[in-house]
């Protein structure tokens, strides 16, 4: 059997952090998954899209990674019921440029578009409006998985459950994702209206969430992670709903269509010293100044929804030692006192993030690794240092201690034992993994690291 | 809303190529219906498909395999019956890199190699060539390859059948000038797909979407060869007029 092309390549996640060679496939064909797996040229293979998992999730120390994006393509669309079949190398991105103009968006979304289908379901990703619609599993009528194995099964709530949940969130362990079918949501325009509020620290942050998030499709706020004292955790909140055609102001001639703004390109890495406690310090001082209370502002769904894919690689920003992006879930009892503790070691240790967001949770899904459960998830980024594993290693323990977690989509240095200690389903998970795939075929960094299998 | 429809179709030739697909993307998008031909017919389906939700425009899929030539004249008389008046040109992406130095030893993967890339192409050729002729218009766009402007050691069995198919292209524009029907010849270099992903030795590598767009704008301008990109045809020019007494010494 002829050698199988791959391109030995040094990957990494978004988080340019780690880095880790492995041996790159890139199938044009549906048949050459099959093909892939069956060469048994590698020991693994992990699926992979467009990398924008922030640590190892979609990288494979020298095994097989296997690039979907060349697998795009839609496979048919019903606009009476605005489900889309498509494979799963198709970017949100992609659904968006073709489906908004003609009135849909996606249900949920994550911050960024460009990340495949196959992607955002193998992370169960959440959007501003979990705490009403939950993750995109809620949306996916089904999916078709190549198992390790080598079959094809259709997956769905209904049909093969237990593999539906194991997948969702299951971050391709379970197998490759072929194609799946997704419920779009119908909108009337591609702008929404939004309310701005600035509160003064974190308590009235989680009080105004709780007090009038269900008035909003969408809810997030931004918070300043080096405010310190009696600003601890003050914030701006961002909250929105979709704008019907007719309340949209006359100078807004095409309602579908999203003003193109300019792409800007980060072309080089910044040196390691740019970005310091100062000058995110700065940079904090000024955006929170700069958001004033105000309400019904209307704004287009890339500006609300992707304000950093306008900067073409603005993980360049953090330099070449790249950066961790560190995200985690307080159940709603320990909401409070567990964030107070994570912003104040923050704040204590000078640790420069300014993209610190702050969003309510609603209930948790059945997929046995789906991040979100009910209470509040923080995230933010912080430059990579040599002490900074062992810092978030102490804060993952204090999560673990206020039942909380950490997001694997993100993750990048947690230890096996808090993991296996915060997501209670591992093990069903392994027993399905188990069946699915007995010679460990799918594996990567991130598997192995926490142990998962 | 949009453009309006151009009521024309194109027929692509060996359509499941990353160069072809990037190709009928290049069309749908100025609304020509399309008429994918190749041999995996689930591959060409999910393809049109996608160009129809795309694009909205009006898509067919033919089983058509190059080294099957007894089924040429079936196959496309039975297409080209359909689309009377229709067809506004053919692209053909057919190309099959194969391994050269199997081809050394093992006469299968030679003929394989010629057959694919020339001589299959050229039995479907003359059958387009024969069609557009009696309608006195229409295009004729096929990919040849730089590899055809000098044989050299390391692919010189691809080289040879994209030189014969660069020269029969040639004597065809020179036939088809006086009869309106237009023939262009694209040669690209290293292009990144399925063909070239992973090898090593690559430089200059372009993406099918790039290549794509350089093709529409050469069908548009009535182009008769065509480098992709550009430079390469500096690169080649310099290489062809290297003296063959030294050109024999180098391991290229």
């Amino acid at each position: 059997m002829p050698t199988l092309a791959y391109a030995r390549e040094h990957l990494a996640g978004w988080g340019r952090f780690p880095v880790e060679p492995c041996h790159l496939y890139r199938p044009e064909k549906s048949t050459d998954f099959l093909a892939i797996l069956q060469s048994t040229q590698e020991p693994s293979y992990i699926p992979r899209g467009l990398g924008r998992s922030y640590g190892d999730a979609a990288l494979n120390l020298d095994a097989g990674a296997v690039c979907s994006v060349r697998l795009n393509r839609f496979l048919s669309f019903d606009h009476a019921t605005g489900i889309l079949e498509c494979e799963s190398g198709a970017s949100l991105a992609e659904i968006l440029d073709t489906f908004l103009p003609r009135g849909f968006f996606l249900p949920v979304t994550p911050g960024t578009k460009f990340v495949t289908l196959g992607g955002a379901i193998a992370a169960d990703v959440h959007g501003k409006n979990h705490h009403r619609d939950g993750t995109i599993a809620n949306f996916i009528r089904d999916f078709r998985l190549l198992t390790p194995a080598g079959e094809v099964v259709t997956c769905s709530p209904a049909e093969d459950r237990d593999i539906f949940w194991a997948t969702v969130g299951g971050m391709g362990l379970t197998g490759v994702i072929l194609s799946a079918r997704i419920e779009l949501r119908r909108v009337e325009s591609a702008y929404l209206f939004v309310d701005y509020e600035r509160t003064r620290n974190l308590q009235e942050t989680l009080e105004r969430m709780a007090a009038s998030d269900e008035n909003y499709q969408y809810s997030v706020a931004w918070i300043d992670c080096l405010a310190r004292g009696d600003s601890l955790g003050r914030s701006v909140l961002m909250r929105a709903n979709h704008a019907a055609a007719a309340d949209l102001p006359a100078q807004v001639r095409e309602p579908l269509s999203v003003p193109k703004r300019r792409r800007l390109k980060m072309p080089f890495d910044l040196p390691a010293v740019a970005l310091n406690s100062h000058s995110v310090g700065a940079f904090n001082h000024f955006y929170y100044a700069l958001h004033r209370t105000a309400a019904h502002q209307l704004v287009d769904t890339d500006t609300f929804f992707y304000p950093l894919d306008s900067i073409q690689s603005w993980n360049r920003l953090y330099g070449k030692r790249g950066f961790v992006q560190y995200q985690v879930v307080f159940p709603a009892e320990t909401t409070e006192e567990g964030l107070a503790v994570v912003l104040k070691r923050l704040v204590q240790s000078r640790r420069a993030s300014f993209l610190a967001v702050l969003k309510r949770f609603g209930e948790a899904n059945r997929g046995l690794l789906s991040f979100p459960i009910k209470g509040h998830t923080l995230s933010l980024d912080l430059p990579m240092a040599r002490d900074l594993p062992a810092f978030l290693q102490r804060l993952d323990d204090v999560v673990a201690t206020c039942r909380g977690r950490v997001y694997l989509a993100k993750d990048a240095v947690s230890k096996p034992e808090t993991f296996a200690a915060t997501y209670p389903n591992l093990e069903p998970f392994r027993a399905i993994k188990q069946r699915l795939d007995p010679q460990g075929l799918f594996s990567s960094s991130l598997a192995r690291r926490l142990r998962i299998c | 809303m949009g453009q309006e429809r151009i009521l024309a179709s194109v027929l692509i030739l060996g359509a499941t190529s990353g160069i072809a697909r990037a190709i009928a993307v290049e069309f749908a998008r100025q609304k020509y219906d399309l008429v994918l031909a190749g041999r995996d017919g689930r591959e060409l389906d999910a393809t049109a498909a996608d160009l129809a939700i795309r694009f909205a425009i009006h898509t067919r899929v033919c089983i058509f395999d190059v080294l099957d030539c007894e089924t040429h004249a079936a196959v496309l008389s039975s297409r080209l019956s359909e689309s009377v008046d229709d067809l506004a040109g053919a692209v053909l992406a057919i190309g099959y890199l194969g391994d050269e130095h199997l081809a050394e030893n093992d006469f299968a993967e030679a003929r394989r190699i010629l057959d694919t890339n020339l001589t299959g192409c050229v039995s479907v050729l003359n059958l387009l060539a024969r069609h557009f002729e009696s309608r006195g218009k229409g295009f004729i766009c096929a990919l040849s390859s730089v590899a055809g402007d000098r044989g050299r050691q390391s692919n010189y069995h691809y080289g040879a059948a994209k030189a014969g198919l660069s020269v029969y292209l040639q004597g065809l524009r020179n036939q088809l000038y006086h009869r309106g029907v237009q023939v262009t010849t694209v040669k690209p270099g290293f292009v990144d797909t399925g063909m070239t992903f992973g090898r090593p030795g690559l430089f200059l590598v372009a993406s099918p979407e790039y290549v794509a767009r350089r093709v529409l704008k050469a069908i548009r301008g009535r182009r008769d060869v065509v480098y992709v990109p550009w430079f390469w045809r500096c690169i080649m020019w310099a290489i062809r007029n290297i003296p063959e007494w030294l050109f024999k010494r180098l391991r290229l």
